[in-house]
């Protein structure tokens, strides 16, 4: 089963993989979490049905992608344990209680609230179901909070020492847990966990905007989304370009990788717009530059010279193709999400909003990028901080669970089988959803106390107009 | 004043493994039951019983793994790989049967292979976590700081037994939930399983119990020697009143007696086990003091436990309040 693999290389690869679904999920319900939020507060405060339709579709999308999120976070939690226990052994003292609060504050406060969120509006009436709904958006932020805390001090760690175990021990809590990178994986997660809600938002509005579907519910979600694209958009890139700034301080190799600067520059580096990695002959083949703009960028001079990763030790360097890529993705996508922005305020400010379709279909294809975005952005975090996991201090060869290839690679190929399956039908049954329009006013019964209600497909799902057809496959 | 955090810490886990058996325990339960209950309203009435409380119910099993890697980080790493199979397994159902909540409403063609997921789910899940128990009462082989035993020696007749025991208690724990929360021809059905469960669940008690002592020469005399055989024969009695309990409930109608009397068996069966490891978490290698992290880190994690629990049972008790009481298969329909 292992083919060939060692073990560590597959006890990555499943990482990588399980946690790639993880975060997709998280992504999409710390944003509609925030959005079902101020859905349910825009209708208490205006009485308006149509923001109470939305909330009411949106709410049966948040449940399924919710659960998927979950389920795919329980096991992140334990494979720590199983996967890389060295890691687990060393870091656990500085880590393990970061999590635990995580646990406490984050995840109860979710679950304990979710219940009331989703079937309890008739049982305890509108002002604790508000409450519960907001309980519910404050956890995933707090969720985010703690685990992009621990996240940052595997990258820049800080406030620890080390003790005759080798485990890192607790020095100082406050330098762990607002260690340097803190604050700005923060602050770009959760814009773009918002981002990659409001294109979501934005592309289903879209669709039914397209399919002549012109309801106060559907305009206004797509009116909502193409706030957000346009105000946090931008707000985005200067969070990613601090970003940047930060990482260049504490993490130069993974600058490096990022920019494709294989050779140091030390009259002022070039900005590597496109090109081919070379890792063999450490170069970037067919490289489309602009020169000096690297250091102007990153130092905010012309001729500041740049050191390149000929002047770190081979086995310290990360991958540069995965990271020059992934890198390039993101931003790419960044600035197509700025264009749509811009786009929509301009049609906004024309009054053409719900009718130029080119806009809308422009809005539907940009709806899943969101997704693309932070996948890439993590992925130039992670493979950028290679060859460790506590950057600088902790190998990942080092920190390596004592487990055999085979058992490594039939769990990962488990993994695999049952995430695409499982994953894949949710997908399909959100997509389903999604296909259909927020109805007109849903009748009562959609809302019922209990799981049965929102759930009774019947009638909701029955008398959904012209949607007939497209049900039941 | 000397405080051994470290005990504490061991008391705090234990309780959170604890709460979460009984809580998961019973809507796992409640999932292996569907294999009696083809008719689909009862099905849909079944998981609407815990539908609301799920989520919190899983949650306690993270904050034991959770917990086990912030303050004994050692345990977490020897346990988990020694536990390889079991855990991914478990891990993998536990997505089947989560998912189902929410899919199993989505479609009417896939419900019978979402259904499925749940009674698979949960029954691979409840079975693994019994197993997972038994492998680790059985003793796990640790050399320095890392399992250094082989990919399969959790798999004996002990853990299987285990397993069945585990799965068996949950499915009554699931029962006399039903019991509790349902009423009419359901509620007659799963008095009648209580029964039987019941009495099942009693016979694997009785045969794991007899079992244990010859797992571990530590656990032999901790049962079989002064003073600690006072117990040897205080939870057998506690046991046979509990039983007593059970049944006189499910035979007189009390309709919540017999969920709380099977909640106190699994309770009495986790004391069993504690008196039995103490002073070991891993045993019978490493002691609750060896995996324990630094003061610093068991203080900074009680803080947070000591400020946040209280408002977790709370607002948990509160969810609980808002969907207590019998169902009512027609809510909603109208
Ligand atoms: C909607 C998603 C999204 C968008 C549009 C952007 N990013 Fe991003 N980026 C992320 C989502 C993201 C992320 C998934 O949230 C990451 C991964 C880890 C992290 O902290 O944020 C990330 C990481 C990340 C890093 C790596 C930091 C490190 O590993 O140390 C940098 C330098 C940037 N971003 C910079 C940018 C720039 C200059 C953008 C401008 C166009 C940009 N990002 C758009
Ligand atoms: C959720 C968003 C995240 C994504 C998409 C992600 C992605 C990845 C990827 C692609 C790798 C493999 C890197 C490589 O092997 O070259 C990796 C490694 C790793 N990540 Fe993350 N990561 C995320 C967040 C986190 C967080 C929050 C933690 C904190 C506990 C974490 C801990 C690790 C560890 C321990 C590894 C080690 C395995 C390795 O380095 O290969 N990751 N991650
Ligand atoms: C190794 C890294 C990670 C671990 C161990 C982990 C663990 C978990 C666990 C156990 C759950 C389920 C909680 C429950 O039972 O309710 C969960 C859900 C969640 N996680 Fe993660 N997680 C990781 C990475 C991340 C990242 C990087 C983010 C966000 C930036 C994140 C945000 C969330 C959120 C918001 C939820 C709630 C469920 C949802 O929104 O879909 N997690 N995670």
């Amino acid at each position: 089963m292992s083919y060939g693999l060692t073990a560590e290389i597959l006890a990555r690869a499943q990482f990588a993989f399980t946690i790639s679904f993880h975060i997709i999920f998280p992504a999409f319900s710390i944003g509609l979490a925030s959005f079902l939020a101020v859905l349910n507060g825009a209708y208490l405060a205006s009485g308006d049905r149509s923001y109470l339709n939305l909330f009411d579709y949106w709410k049966k999308i948040f449940a399924i992608g919710f659960g998927m999120g979950v389920v795919s976070g329980i096991v992140m939690s334990y494979q720590i344990g199983t996967n890389w226990s060295v890691y687990a052994d060393k870091t656990g003292p500085v880590l393990g209680p970061l999590m635990a609060y995580e646990v406490l504050s984050a995840f109860f406060l979710e679950a304990g609230f979710l219940g009331i969120m989703l079937f309890g509006r008739k049982k305890v009436g509108p002002g604790l179901h508000m409450f519960a709904t907001a309980m519910v958006a404050l956890g995933t932020l707090a969720s985010a909070t703690w685990i992009l805390s621990v996240n940052s001090w595997m990258q820049t760690p800080a406030g620890y020492g080390i003790n005759e175990a080798g485990q890192f021990v607790p020095e100082d809590w406050w330098a762990i847990i607002f260690n340097p990178s803190f604050p700005y994986r923060l602050v770009h997660m959760v814009l773009a966990a918002y981002l990659t809600t409001a294109f979501v938002v934005g592309g289903v509005g879209a669709w039914h905007l397209l399919k002549g579907r012109a309801t106060p519910a559907v305009r206004t979600m797509f009116s909502m989304a193409m706030w957000m694209a346009a105000l946090v958009t931008p707000i985005q890139i200067v969070a990613g370009d601090l970003h940047g700034l930060n990482t260049l301080e504490h993490q130069p190799v993974k600058i490096m990788a990022m920019e494709g600067h294989f050779e140091s520059h030390p009259e002022g580096a070039p900005l590597i717009l496109f090109g081919l990695p070379n890792e063999a002959e450490k170069r970037i083949d067919y490289a489309l530059q602009i020169p000096k703009l690297g250091s102007l960028i990153l130092k905010h001079d012309l001729n500041a010279p740049m050191p390149g990763l000929d002047t770190v030790p081979e086995a310290d360097q990360p991958p540069v193709a995965i990271v020059f890529w992934s890198f390039r993705i993101m931003v790419g996508l960044g600035f197509a999400m700025l264009g749509i922005g811009l786009w929509s305020l301009v049609q906004r400010f024309r009054g053409r909003l719900y009718e130029d379709s080119w806009l809308h279909r422009g809005a539907l294809l940009m709806g899943p990028t969101g997704f693309v975005a932070v996948l890439a952005g993590w992925i130039t975090t992670e493979v950028g901080r290679q060859p460790f996991t506590v950057y600088g201090l902790l190998r990942t060869s080092e920190s390596l669970a004592p487990i055999a290839a085979p058992a490594v690679g039939a769990s990962f190929t488990a993994f695999v089988v049952v995430y695409f399956f499982v994953f894949g039908a949710g997908t399909f049954y959100i997509l389903r959803l999604m296909h259909r329009p927020p109805a007109i006013d849903e009748p009562d019964i959609v809302d019922g106390p209990i799981r049965t209600a929102g759930v009774a497909p019947g009638p909701a799902m029955e008398h959904a107009p012209g949607e007939t057809g497209t049900r039941e496959r | 004043m000397d405080i051994d955090l470290p005990f504490i810490w061991a008391g705090i886990i234990a309780f959170a493994v604890l709460v979460y058996v009984v809580l998961d325990g019973f809507d796992l339960g409640v999932g292996m039951l569907f294999a009696v209950e083809p008719e689909e309203e009862n099905r849909s009435l079944m998981m609407n019983s815990v539908a609301p409380v799920w989520d919190g119910n899983e949650t306690w099993l993270v904050l034991g793994g959770g917990g086990l890697f912030a303050v004994f980080p050692l345990a977490y790493a020897t346990v988990l790989p020694a536990l390889y199979v079991p855990i991914i397994a478990m891990l993998l159902a536990l997505v089947f049967r989560g998912v189902a909540f929410e899919y199993r409403w989505r479609t009417r063609r896939w419900k019978a292979v979402w259904d499925m997921a749940f009674f698979g789910g949960s029954l691979v899940a409840a079975l693994m976590q019994g197993i997972a128990l038994g492998a680790l009462v059985q003793g796990i082989e640790v050399e320095g700081r890392a399992y250094a035993g082989g990919w399969w020696d959790w798999l004996t007749p002990f853990s299987v037994l285990t397993g069945a025991a585990v799965a068996i208690g949950y499915a009554l724990l699931g029962a006399t939930w039903l019991v509790m929360k349902t009423e009419g021809g359901m509620h007659d059905r799963m008095r009648a399983r209580a029964k039987l469960l019941g009495i099942a669940t009693l016979a694997l008690i009785g045969l794991v119990s007899l079992w244990t002592p010859f797992q571990e020469p530590l656990y032999f005399e901790r049962w079989f020697a002064w003073p600690t055989a006072i117990f040897s024969f205080a939870v057998p009695a506690l046991v046979a009143a509990l039983a007593w309990a059970l049944f006189a409930g499910l035979a007189g109608g009390r309709d919540r007696a017999p969920f709380l009397a099977s909640l106190g068996l699994f309770g009495l069966c986790f004391a069993g086990i504690g008196i039995s490891f103490y002073p070991f978490i891993v045993p019978p290698y490493l002691t609750i003091a060896e995996t324990a992290a630094p003061e610093s880190s068991l203080w900074f994690t009680l803080v947070g436990f000591l400020v946040l629990m209280p408002l977790i049972l709370a607002y948990t008790a509160y969810a609980y309040y808002v969907f207590r009481g019998k169902l009512n298969p027609d809510e909603g329909y109208h």
